[in-house]
């Protein structure tokens, strides 16, 4: 064992020491990893300045550095949809509530209430332990997205309940109106903190874009809500959700846009395979069913509900894209590896730069002895 | 990173009136215990590492740590592949063509050098060669003894009989317990908890296997266990340490690779030892994760290894996601407010 293989590949080699060798023999093992830096070696941005200058970098056997997330797609990437969209109908059933456009109000309100009771049983059934599930209200962390999420919908949802029912069977209309005004209040943040769920992670793909993400999610949580009330409502009261869907697909299209060109590597995971599909049609839909809604949703029930249909499957195909783009991000390390590798660099060569203008009286103690994190130059 | 002046001003109030990043010297004090003990963590040295898996066993066994799959791998004799839920101790095995220090595999010793191999090995006093030894304090990287040497850095087959450079790099991979722990701060039950000795251990009555812990560590330590449905980690021996042990691995460590203690005297003795190696001829040496000034603030569970963290399957630079929490929380916030006036707006206007 310790007789080296004749073609053992050097230790700067993509693939990690004796990866390249690994890789035919156990094709199985690190199929999905074990290329990592070589099947995807070249970098195709368009016209960029490229963030990380070339995708070489070691890695262990190219196994991923980061575990990969537990949570299950149908689950999780289902939960970001519905959340979203039980937020932006609360939106919509308080307008359609204060405006009398009671057919749209009803509509947005059974399906706020649909939405997150779908998403409440979702997110149980993700657990480990379901029958645990009371566990969420043990504390209240604002340092865990999940723990005030918990709250939030523990608070959103007897509120979204109450605005449906009463205004389902027409009793206790008061009560019904102020819990209208609170879904409409508390869903936003439903839709919002769902990107803070995932950005708060150091899955490379998912935290990167931490700053746009929550406009890319109320965004298409608005454009969804807009798609259920043009399927549901008659098109004479849904004026409003026609223009809602041209907010919510502007806002998460433009967000979008500026959240994969400011993440660096990390947007990689949200063009390629089938994340790259799910969000190239989640953005043809979006587009179409926005643009279709406010030109033929007015004449016509039958395409207001077509694009309604096409709302509603963007915005979800958006999230399941985001959320299987993460999971790609974090099975292949050159996700992690490259980004903090160039954040090393960065730092040394500002370094140097200060240790240029200072002359030589540095006072840096711990960081010239050459431990730490910063090991001899690549 | 534009809000850099946000993030070095705003650290932003921690569950436990902690700090989200940077260094924090009391970490258990910032977690509310009182009259704790020092704080104790791991130095783990690879450069002893002889990759008996003492460690893994001794962990296993100690914590009752279920079986985490029988599988030949290939990667050189790592078969358990990385840390996960059923695997907290990991010994890693790395084999390159490249020399450890002046270490010079297949060289012909003595003054017949070159000339007849095997017969000019009669004549070499191993007494005097070893006498010689640290005399002489070779050039970092440079080529050392009297036989053929090898450029630095150069592969080459420099043995007759075909033999070449390998060094065979074994590393014992553990839990971090990060200063900030990214586990812990998302763990929305409170299951995690940092302990009085500053570590960070799983309650397991509490978890509901919500899986968050999972995706928030940056080094991929803490897994969620399918048959069981919760989170599990290395407790760094909890149980031992409440009784005044030393944590199993260490405990069973044949080498003293892993060595156990209070983290400011661990961190002396590191920071002698990487001095001592460099003296030696091996600058590769390298802390890791000893730096109270790095993205998670320090770990408690450190490093000496001899090659790039990643080469080992770590992070090179890894950034305790909650840093970025208070940015995250504006930009939501900034989110929700445009969702609703963008809605409110559809409103305005005309009666259509």
């Amino acid at each position: 064992m310790s007789t080296p293989e004749p073609n053992v590949p050097g230790p700067v080699t993509p693939g990690g020491p004796g990866g390249a060798e690994t890789d035919g023999e156990h094709p199985g093992r690190t199929a999905a990893t074990g290329q990592g830096g070589g099947r995807h070696r070249r970098r195709r941005r368009r016209g960029e300045q490229p963030v990380v200058p070339e995708a070489e970098f070691t890695s262990y056997y190219g196994m991923p550095i980061l575990n990969r997330p537990t949570w299950k797609a149908l689950d999780i990437a289902g939960y970001l949809f519905l959340g979203g969209l039980a937020g932006g109908s609360s939106l919509l059933a308080a307008g359609a509530h204060a405006t009398g456009r009671r057919v749209l109000a009803r509509s947005a309100k059974i399906g706020a209430l649909g939405a997150i009771s779908a998403s409440t049983v979702a997110l149980i059934h993700d657990l480990g332990r379901p029958g645990r599930f009371y566990n969420m209200l043990r504390v209240a962390k604002p340092t865990s997205p999940m723990s005030m999420g918990s709250w939030l919908l523990a608070a959103y949802g007897p509120l979204a309940g109450v605005s449906a029912v009463t205004d389902a069977t027409g009793l206790f209309r008061r009560s019904g109106a102020a819990a209208t005004a609170g879904a409409a209040v508390l869903g936003p943040a439903v839709a919002s903190y769902t990107a803070v769920l995932i950005a708060d992670t150091a899955v490379p793909s998912w935290h990167e874009g931490y700053r746009e993400l929550p406009f890319v999610f109320t965004g298409s949580g608005a454009a969804a809500a807009a798609g259920l009330g043009m399927l549901a409502a008659p098109v004479e009261q849904a004026g409003p959700a026609r223009r809602a869907a041209v907010f919510g697909a502007a806002l998460e299209l433009g967000a979008t846009a500026v959240m994969t060109r400011r993440m660096g590597l990390a947007a990689e995971p949200l063009e390629r395979g089938r994340p790259g599909a799910l969000m190239r049609a989640s953005k043809v839909l979006t587009a179409a069913g926005a643009a279709a809604g406010l030109l033929a949703g007015r004449r016509s029930r039958t395409a207001a509900a077509l694009s309604g249909v096409a709302l509603l499957a963007g915005s979800a195909a958006l999230r399941f894209g985001v959320f299987t783009a993460g999971v790609a991000s974090a099975e292949d390390p050159k996700y992690t590896v490259l980004p903090q590798r160039e954040r090393l660099r960065a730092r040394a060569r500002e370094r140097r730069r200060e240790h240029a203008g200072d002359g030589a009286g540095g006072t840096g103690s711990g960081d010239g002895t050459g431990s730490g994190n910063d090991g001899p130059a690549v | 990173m534009t809000d850099t002046a946000a993030q070095a001003g705003d650290t932003g109030p921690s569950t436990s009136g902690g700090l989200l990043h940077g260094a924090q010297p009391d970490v258990a004090g910032a977690a509310g215990h009182r009259d704790h003990p020092q704080r104790v963590g791991f130095f783990t040295d690879t450069s002893v590492c002889i990759g008996c898996k003492a460690c893994e066993v001794a962990c296993k066994e100690w914590n009752a740590v279920p079986e985490d799959g029988l599988e030949l791998t290939g990667m050189s004799y790592d078969n358990s592949q990385g840390l996960s839920a059923s695997t907290w101790r990991h010994v890693a095995f790395i084999e390159q063509r490249k020399p450890l220090g002046s270490q010079e595999p297949g060289v012909v010793h003595g003054p017949a050098a070159g000339a007849g191999g095997a017969e000019g090995m009669g004549d070499f006093d191993v007494f005097a060669a070893a006498e010689r030894l640290g005399a002489t304090t070779p050039e970092p990287g440079a080529p050392a003894g009297d036989g053929p040497g090898t450029p630095t850095g150069e592969i080459s087959p420099i043995a007759p009989d075909g033999r070449t450079e390998l060094r065979w790099l074994m590393a014992s991979d553990v839990c971090k317990h990060c200063t900030h722990a990214a586990c812990l701060d998302v763990c929305p039950t409170g299951s995690l908890f940092r302990t009085e000795f500053g570590t960070v251990v799983v309650q397991e009555d509490i978890c509901n296997g919500c899986g968050y812990c999972v995706p928030a560590c940056p080094y991929g330590v803490i897994d969620q266990r399918e048959d069981d449905g919760r989170a599990w980690k290395c407790t760094l021996c909890y149980d031992r340490l409440g009784a005044g042990m030393e944590p199993a691995c260490a405990k069973a460590c044949p080498t003293d690779s892993i060595q156990f203690g209070p983290l400011d005297e661990l961190r002396e003795r590191a920071a002698a030892r990487v001095a001592q190696l460099h003296a030696a001829g091996v600058p590769d040496a390298r802390l890791y994760g000893e730096d109270p000034e790095d993205g998670v603030g320090g770990d408690g569970a450190f490093f000496l290894l001899l090659d790039e963290p990643e080469a080992y399957g770590m992070p090179p630079d890894p950034v305790v996601t909650t840093r970025d929490l208070p940015s995250m929380w504006r930009h939501a916030a900034v989110a929700a407010a445009a969702m609703a006036a963008g809605v409110a707006a559809c409103f305005a206007g005309r009666r259509r």
